[in-house]
């Protein structure tokens, strides 16, 4: 040890022990540890929280989603096979048929002002028939964990109730029911015009929202005097509105869309039907309440999309002379690309899932065809889901449950899709 | 590159008025030019005449003033808020301040090279071309490819990267990154060439290599170069102005700089003693 290191004169205090277990030695190590350990516990059991919230969100759609059935039937499906053909073989003349035969006139006139037999499908027909001569009943279904752990007991009870009954392992997630309109009868209903009005809508949605939202963020990240009082005030209050409950915006989607637009947004313009008959209630409505919803937080998205463009970019370009147009389309757009794409399919993911102010704006909740167009009435995902769990029936209550895993499929499609087109695009810089 | 080749390739260049003497060549006269950031006075009282076909080397310490009044020659400093000047800048006779100056047409003549290279992040080619696109110097597609193969020979890079300009830009290596970028500017056919401490970002051969450019560019070109490195100064360029807390201390021909400063600040800067 060198002499400049012992003088105290020139390092300012006394040797000090190196080692633990020398004399002198001060431990203060084990109490900054202990405390960083208290620390990344509490971190720990956060993360659990969420993944444990995660996990029961899970388990409660699916364990409706799936499960036992038990179904009995007034009339032996056997017994109305023809020429040999068994019920679920018939074509779609023949059950048409049956059902003539076979319904009271009454019921008939309601499945036709429906749809018509004529333009109905076979496996639609073939739920008929099932329901309403087969006379199938739904007399008990079950939650999956129930099924699976409960099976005996199930079985017990059921031969005691209703010793004709058969029992299924059923999965209300099925083709038919992505592919089927909705129904009053839980066993044959499908989100068939549900998805189709959510996609339209959310249509709707980007069309307008996306433009206007990247057109707004370049004026005032681009253009606009940030220091300026009026740029202020317009920043602060886009911040604002982001967090505006969504039934606010609803009720400004009814008074301006729905009623005040009526003749545009029920498409009266294009078809010439009267003011008596047009009704603004349309998906182009919807899209558009939704395209306000959605547009504060697409010109924040697109606004740090563009901020994260490096000044360095527009330098470049600037000090060859060009324009701040030239600069912002050939430089600074393409380079917020991804950022916009990302920030613009997180809006849209937010925007397929809300459902109050659709309520406002009047989502049909009784839909039986397919949406057309952007002038069509319309139901949603979430509205459908909405409706269904609040019917007492427990079969609704697995079918929304379907719905709600179709919902979740859509949400995440969407969010890979942003991730897919955010590396696709991306450059380096 | 000789220089019968480069002269060969002038076809498009503005010509120098006048001779080779005299106050022909002052490309760009500042008039007791002041600027401010804000209450900040950056720039004060500046004074000097800036010669065509020669480098002009600013030195001086960090924050002494040399990069704003470089970025004033083209009016970067435009796009910083609140910025203000007083007096004139004049470049090839016609001042580069009145209210019906053109920034764009200004920043195209007066082209510039940054500290750190900073190319598009594009291909090679485009990003030679995007000048020529842009402003609308090019006519056909054959010709967007010509000028690009103009501006990269002058560079050096045609012979390096000639049959590999899809390429991405910022593979390169820093310095072909800088020489690119001196490219992209030579591109638009500018009559002057401001570079903001072009090398400090680059290894010792690739500023020999940009510092070898600069001298050759110097044949055709005015060009005004920022510098923190002393020797790279006294290496490359004609004249030398010595920038201290905003004011240009002394100009004059490098050598007498070096040899000989007339002032005492100057002296005792560049041999260490102070900065």
């Amino acid at each position: 040890m060198s002499a400049a290191q012992r003088d105290p004169s020139v390092t300012g205090r006394p040797e000090a022990p190196l080692l633990r277990g020398q004399e002198g030695y001060s431990d203060n190590v084990t109490g900054r540890k202990r405390q960083a350990r208290r620390w990344e516990l509490l971190f720990i059991v956060s993360t659990l929280v969420g993944i444990v919230a995660l996990g029961s969100l899970l388990y409660n759609v699916l364990d409706s989603a799936y499960g036992l059935v038990a179904i009995d039937v007034k009339v032996d499906p056997a017994s109305l096979a023809r020429g040999g053909v068994a019920l679920e073989a018939l074509p779609a003349s023949e059950l048409a048929t049956l059902l003539r035969e076979k319904l009271k006139k009454r019921d008939l006139k309601t499945i036709e002002k429906e749809q018509p037999l004529a333009a109905r499908s076979t496996e639609d027909l073939l739920g008929i028939v099932q329901t309403k001569v087969v006379g199938v009943d739904v007399v008990g279904t079950w939650v999956l964990s129930g099924s699976l752990l409960r099976r005996r007991a199930i079985e017990a009870e059921l031969a005691r109730t209703h010793p004709n009954a058969t029992l299924t392992f059923k999965s209300w997630l099925r083709p038919a029911f992505l592919s089927s309109q909705q129904s009053p009868d839980p066993m044959r209903s499908g989100v068939r015009s549900a998805i189709l009005g959510s996609l339209w809508t959310i249509l709707v949605t980007i069309v307008v929202a996306l433009p206007l939202g990247v057109a707004a963020a370049v004026y005032l990240e681009e253009y606009a005097a940030k220091d300026r009082r009026l740029t202020q005030v317009i920043q602060t209050n886009i911040n604002n509105l982001a967090g505006v409950p969504s039934i606010i915006y609803g009720m400004l989607g009814l008074t301006i869309f729905v009623r005040l637009l009526e003749p545009l947004t029920s498409g009266a313009w294009l078809t010439g039907a009267t003011s008596a008959t047009a009704n603004g209630r349309t998906i182009l409505s919807a899209g558009l309440t939704l395209a306000l919803l959605v547009l504060p937080l697409q010109i924040i998205n697109s606004q740090e999309a563009i901020r994260a463009v490096p000044g360095s970019l527009r330098q470049a370009s600037y000090g060859l002379g060009a324009t701040r147009w030239q600069t912002i389309w050939a430089h600074v757009l393409p380079s917020a690309l991804p950022g916009v794409l990302t920030g613009t399919i997180l809006s849209v993911s937010r925007a397929i899932g809300e459902t109050a102010p659709l309520v406002v704006v009047g989502a049909s909740t009784a839909i039986f065809q397919d949406p057309s167009g952007p002038f069509s009435k319309f139901t949603v995902l979430p509205i459908q889901i909405y409706q269904w769990t609040s019917r007492p029936q427990a079969e609704f209550r697995s079918i929304a449950a379907a719905a709600i895993l179709v919902l979740l499929a859509m949400l995440l499609s969407l969010n890979a899709a942003a991730v897919f087109l955010r590396n696709r695009t991306q450059v380096r810089h | 590159m000789s220089a019968a080749e480069l002269v060969g390739m002038s076809g498009s260049m503005p010509e120098s008025v006048g001779s080779s003497d005299g106050a022909a060549d002052d490309l760009i006269l500042v008039q007791d030019f002041s600027f401010y950031y804000g209450a900040f006075r950056a720039l004060e009282n500046l004074n000097l005449t800036v010669r065509d076909r020669e480098v002009t080397a600013l030195i001086g310490p960090s924050g002494c003033g040399k990069s704003t009044f470089l970025r004033a020659i083209n009016r970067m400093n435009d796009t910083i808020r609140g910025v203000r000047y007083e007096g004139d800048i004049r470049v090839a006779g016609q001042s580069i301040y009145q209210a019906d100056t053109d920034v764009a047409d200004l920043r195209q003549r007066v082209g510039m090279v940054f500290q750190r290279p900073n190319p598009f992040p594009q291909s090679i080619f485009d990003n030679v071309a995007y000048g020529p696109r842009v402003l609308g110097l090019a006519g056909d597609k054959a010709d967007v490819s010509e000028r690009t193969r103009l501006a990269l020979s002058q560079v050096g890079l045609w012979e390096e990267l000639g049959d590999r300009l899809d390429r991405p830009a910022l593979a390169l290596s820093p310095g072909q990154q800088q020489r690119l970028c001196i490219a992209r500017t030579l591109a638009t056919e500018p009559r002057i060439i401001l570079m903001d401490e072009p090398c400090s970002a680059l290894d010792p051969v690739a500023t020999l290599a940009i510092e070898g450019l600069m001298r050759r560019l110097a044949e055709r070109y005015c060009i005004v170069v920022v510098t923190h490195n002393m020797q790279q100064a006294a290496r490359v360029s004609d004249r030398t102005g010595f920038f201290w807390l905003g004011r240009l201390v002394e100009f004059g021909p490098t050598n007498d700089i070096f040899t000989l400063p007339q002032e005492k600040l100057t002296e005792d800067y560049i041999t260490g003693r102070r900065g």
